[in-house]
């Protein structure tokens, strides 16, 4: 079969803008040299934020601090809903409170490494640098960290660091840390700085002269399609997890705003490197519509176990210890259950490969809190865990203080996403992008704790520096949403969406959701081989092309109708699925979450090729039907030795 | 049929606009127990849909019981019949082959229905612009551990801050109050040293907006505390009255 693309090796256009100079000071010097925007020109700008999770929130709210005009559009009904909110464990920063030995050098590293050397050095520093920055501003605002009986912030340790520096609140450290951007972003509501959005889909970037001006969106009450100008936008939209249809991933999560970006111009980068969580509620039907995870913070005091035995069918408190293997403390002694999420799933797969997989479908190991309950005391892990624990028991029926849980990996984040600069613009001037929208700092594996971290640094400390040093330096001209490019925009989205409901064919959406879903499960998942991402390419050919000619959809589009939202939704999907059928295909190495069989070590880790694949690829769009061009960014490495990744 | 799947007679509010009179419609559903409440639902859709009729509306996210997006009456009560629980949560083990279950929108005039079971609950959002936020700009924050705050008062605030903004507490509410939603997010800053220097006219402005909205004043009932689904006390209530008094002296 053939697969076909351009490459531009050392592309000119993808400059990625790092500053010169060591390390330590880039970021420093960069906001030294940043152009300022006076305060009553800022008035002048509207900056369309599209997205109101972490990084959107955050954004939103310290643009409009700083006088901008912001819009911001949530395809929710409240910008508190972002999922965001989900995030249970906690977030990292270089505070050091601990006296453990962390300094941002060290978070930095981690960083580096754990990501599998495929990140950006000058864009990993910085967020480090600006971690700390994170926790200082959510106290500020209330956000209610757990503390000691002193009065001081604790910390816990998560997977791929030897200290401890995640700050956490109970398990819904995404909970209160959006509620406190929500929060700061609701004032300047208030204030009215931000104009608030809710209930808008974005399905058109607006370009003019090249140049990002504004979105089209989709009013999901009304059904009209709405026009926005500006002087920029930012896209918060979060990742593309959903396209594997079980993930962790809320039901309304989506590329869609990401991709039409895409297809306007904005290359995608890595779209392959994607992150299964090792510890989510195991599948149990058909009619499953999402998977939940189970937060990794749970590893520090719980221990993953399988029985030694093929096929041992006892409960667990049957089997006896010497006739259990833990099998992450047995391969990695100095990580134990606290390897990263790539190398704890990929083991967990192997278990269950091997027939040692627990439970009803053999798809699970055992995570187990009975030593941590004897050593700690059960009122200790109800601190730390109890909504974790409850939560398990409500949709299981067990009770994880009596028995281990059963945990299995599932699609959790994904590390891909619009190529930016140092400045977090994509190849289309004036359009950003920012968290988990973006490919920047997570390389091609994301460490636990780091999301939350990425989301509100990039919205807080980041973009209101590298917006400024956009606006001062180009000129732009006032543009009206009665420009041709935003008419003509709207008549391209009416026409898309009145071919989806008048195809009337047999297949809702949602089947055509889970078709695609288990191509890109079994193909583009833990683990992938050159033959499989070949047979995937043409499965998913064969659905785009079924999606358009046999969807079944039902009601209008002048009024609230979820599955027609779903329906266009799916559709980019299906798109995306092929590219990171292509970017898994290319890429001729194992790093982080992308495992290609062919390329292992002797004792199955990951065996990355340094000397071909030390690159971003950054994928362009050219059009409809034609070949894609691959530019290569090449990651250069001056402050850490590239080596083989061990957490033995 | 297994003894894991239950048919079930549906009775579901459908109501096509905000302006248009809605009933309850009768369906039929089988689905297994191990799917939950909203798995249901969708299983009814895709029926729906087959038959070339319009699905179902109703509000989901996240599935995990924190987004706060699901909002079901089930059976009269807000959520379903177990405690604690979100809709999202609730399990099919929960009910009987054969049973019949009601399901409808929240319902509330300052939650007003935008089609079948959807409501608008941006009211939510303009009580908290009023007010629930401590005024701190970007960048202008201290050192996170140069506010020392007890464990003891950190976990009151943090339970009070656990809300998830579903709306469960006015659609349970027999005067539709949002006493407990506003009272919780009062309570949280009022407990907090960051929250201090603008309690007085925070809780003012707070409790002035959801009069503004139409909510309903508290007349103790506790319906409130019953259904959340992240079990919020109702002593939240009884913090926000002793502050708006108290923002008065």
């Amino acid at each position: 079969m053939s697969i076909n693309f351009k490459t531009v090796e050392n592309s000119s256009r993808l400059d990625a803008k790092a500053p010169s100079g060591p390390l330590e000071s880039k970021w420093k010097n960069h906001k030294k040299d940043v152009k300022l925007v006076s305060p009553a020109n800022k008035r002048k700008h509207t900056i369309i934020v599209v997205g109101t999770g972490l990084a959107g929130a955050s954004a939103a709210a310290t643009l409009a601090e700083l006088g901008y005009n912001v819009k911001a559009l949530t395809i929710h009904d409240s910008p508190r809903r972002a999922h965001s909110i989900a995030a249970q464990g906690g977030i990292n920063a270089a505070k050091n409170y601990q006296n453990d030995g962390d300094t941002i050098h060290r978070l930095f590293y981690d960083t580096i490494k754990g990501g599998d050397y495929r990140a950006r050095e000058a864009n990993v520093h910085r967020l480090a640098e600006e971690s700390v920055n994170i926790i200082d501003q959510a106290v500020a605002q209330g956000v209610p960290f757990g503390r000691e009986y002193g009065g001081v912030l604790s910390n816990r340790s998560f997977g791929g660091a030897q200290v401890s520096r995640t700050f956490y609140a109970k398990g819904q450290t995404g909970q209160q840390l959006l509620l406190g951007a929500y929060s700061a972003m609701m004032r300047m509501v208030d204030a009215g700085k931000i104009e608030l959005l809710t209930r808008r889909e974005m399905l058109d970037l607006v370009t003019v002269d090249g140049v990002a001006r504004g979105v089209v969106a989709r009013n999901l009450e009304t059904g009209e399609i709405e026009k926005y100008a500006g002087s920029a936008v930012l896209l918060c939209t979060g990742g593309y997890g959903n396209v594997y249809y079980l993930s962790t991933n809320a039901k309304n999560s989506n590329v869609t705003a990401a991709w039409r970006a895409h297809k306007k111009g904005a290359f995608f980068g890595n779209p392959c490197y994607v992150q299964i969580h090792p510890t989510c509620i195991p599948q149990s039907g058909d009619y499953q519509s999402k998977l939940t995870l189970m937060s990794e913070s749970l590893r520090n005091d719980g221990r993953v176990w399988v029985p030694k035995k093929e096929g041992d069918t006892r409960k667990p408190v049957q089997i006896p210890e010497d006739e259990r293997d833990y099998f992450l403390e047995r391969k990695y002694p100095s990580f134990g259950n606290l390897v990263p999420r790539d190398v704890a799933s990929r083991n967990a797969k192997y278990a269950c490969d091997e027939g040692r997989g627990v439970g009803a479908t053999g798809k699970a190991v055992y995570l187990d809190f009975a030593d941590s309950i004897k050593r700690l005391g059960q009122k200790t892990i109800e601190d730390r865990y109890g909504n974790l624990f409850e939560m398990y028991e409500r949709i299981t029926g067990d009770n994880p203080y009596e028995t281990p849980m059963r945990i299995y990996p599932a699609v959790h984040y994904t590390m891909g996403g619009l190529w930016v600069d140092y400045n977090l613009m994509t190849t289309v001037p004036g359009c950003f992008a920012l968290g988990e929208a973006n490919f920047s700092d997570h390389g091609a594996n994301r460490l636990g704790a780091s999301a939350l971290m990425q989301g509100l640094a990039d919205g807080y400390f980041v973009i209101p520096y590298t917006l400024g040093d956009y606006i001062a330096n180009n000129s732009l001209k006032p543009v009206s949403t009665d420009h041709d490019a935003f008419k003509a925009s709207v008549v391209e989205q009416e026409e898309r969406i009145n071919k989806l409901l008048n195809i009337n064919g047999n297949k809702t959406t949602l089947e055509f959701h889970r078709e695609l879903g288990a191509v890109v499960w079994d193909n583009i998942g833990m683990s992938r081989t050159k033959e499989g991402l070949e047979e995937a390419i043409v499965k998913i050919r064969a659905i785009k092309e079924e999606f358009w000619t046999n969807l079944k959809l039902t009601g209008e589009k002048n009024t609230f109708n979820k599955y027609l939202e779903f329906a266009g939704r799916v559709a980019d999907f299906i798109e995306l699925a092929e590219l990171m059928a292509m970017d898994a295909w290319h890429r001729n190495e194992s790093c982080g979450g992308h495992f290609r069989e062919e390329y292992q070590t002797p004792d199955g880790e990951a065996l990355r090729n340094d000397d071909e694949f030390a690159y971003a690829a950054a994928w362009e769009f050219a059009g409809e039907g034609k070949e894609y061009t691959m530019h290569k960014e090449n990651l250069v490495f001056e402050n850490v030795k590239l080596s083989q990744r061990s957490y033995k | 049929m297994s003894k894991e799947t239950i048919r079930l007679k549906l009775k579901v509010w459908r109501q096509e606009g905000p302006k248009v009179k809605g009933e309850l419609k009768n369906y039929e559903v089988e689905i297994s127990t191990h799917a939950s409440f909203l798995e249901m639902l969708d299983v009814l859709n895709e029926d729906l849909i087959h038959k070339g009729e319009r699905p179902v509306e109703f509000e989901h996210d996240c599935r995990e019981g924190i987004c706060g997006s699901c909002s079901l009456v089930v059976n009269g009560m807000a959520h379903g019949p177990q405690a604690n629980t979100a809709v999202c949560q609730l399990h099919m083990r929960h009910f009987k082959d054969g049973e019949t279950i009601t399901i409808e929108p929240w319902r509330a005039s300052a939650f007003p229905i935008v089609k079948d079971l959807v409501v608008d609950r941006s009211a939510f959002d303009r009580i908290i612009s009023a007010g629930g936020f401590i005024s701190v700009n970007t960048g202008s924050a201290t050192d996170a551990n140069s506010i020392l705050i007890g464990k003891d008062l950190a976990d009151h605030a943090f339970d009070y801050a656990t809300c998830i903004g579903c709306g469960a507490c006015v659609a349970a509410c027999p005067n539709a109050s949002a006493s407990l939603f506003t009272g919780a997010k009062i309570s949280q800053l009022a407990l907090l040293p960051q929250g201090d220097p603008e309690r007085k006219r925070r809780v003012q402005s707070m409790v002035n907006q959801m009069d503004v909205e139409g909510f309903g004043d508290c007349s103790n009932h506790g319906e409130c505390e019953a259904v959340c689904p992240k079990g919020i006390s109702i002593s939240a209530i009884a913090m926000m009255r002793r502050e708006y008094v108290k923002s008065y002296f």
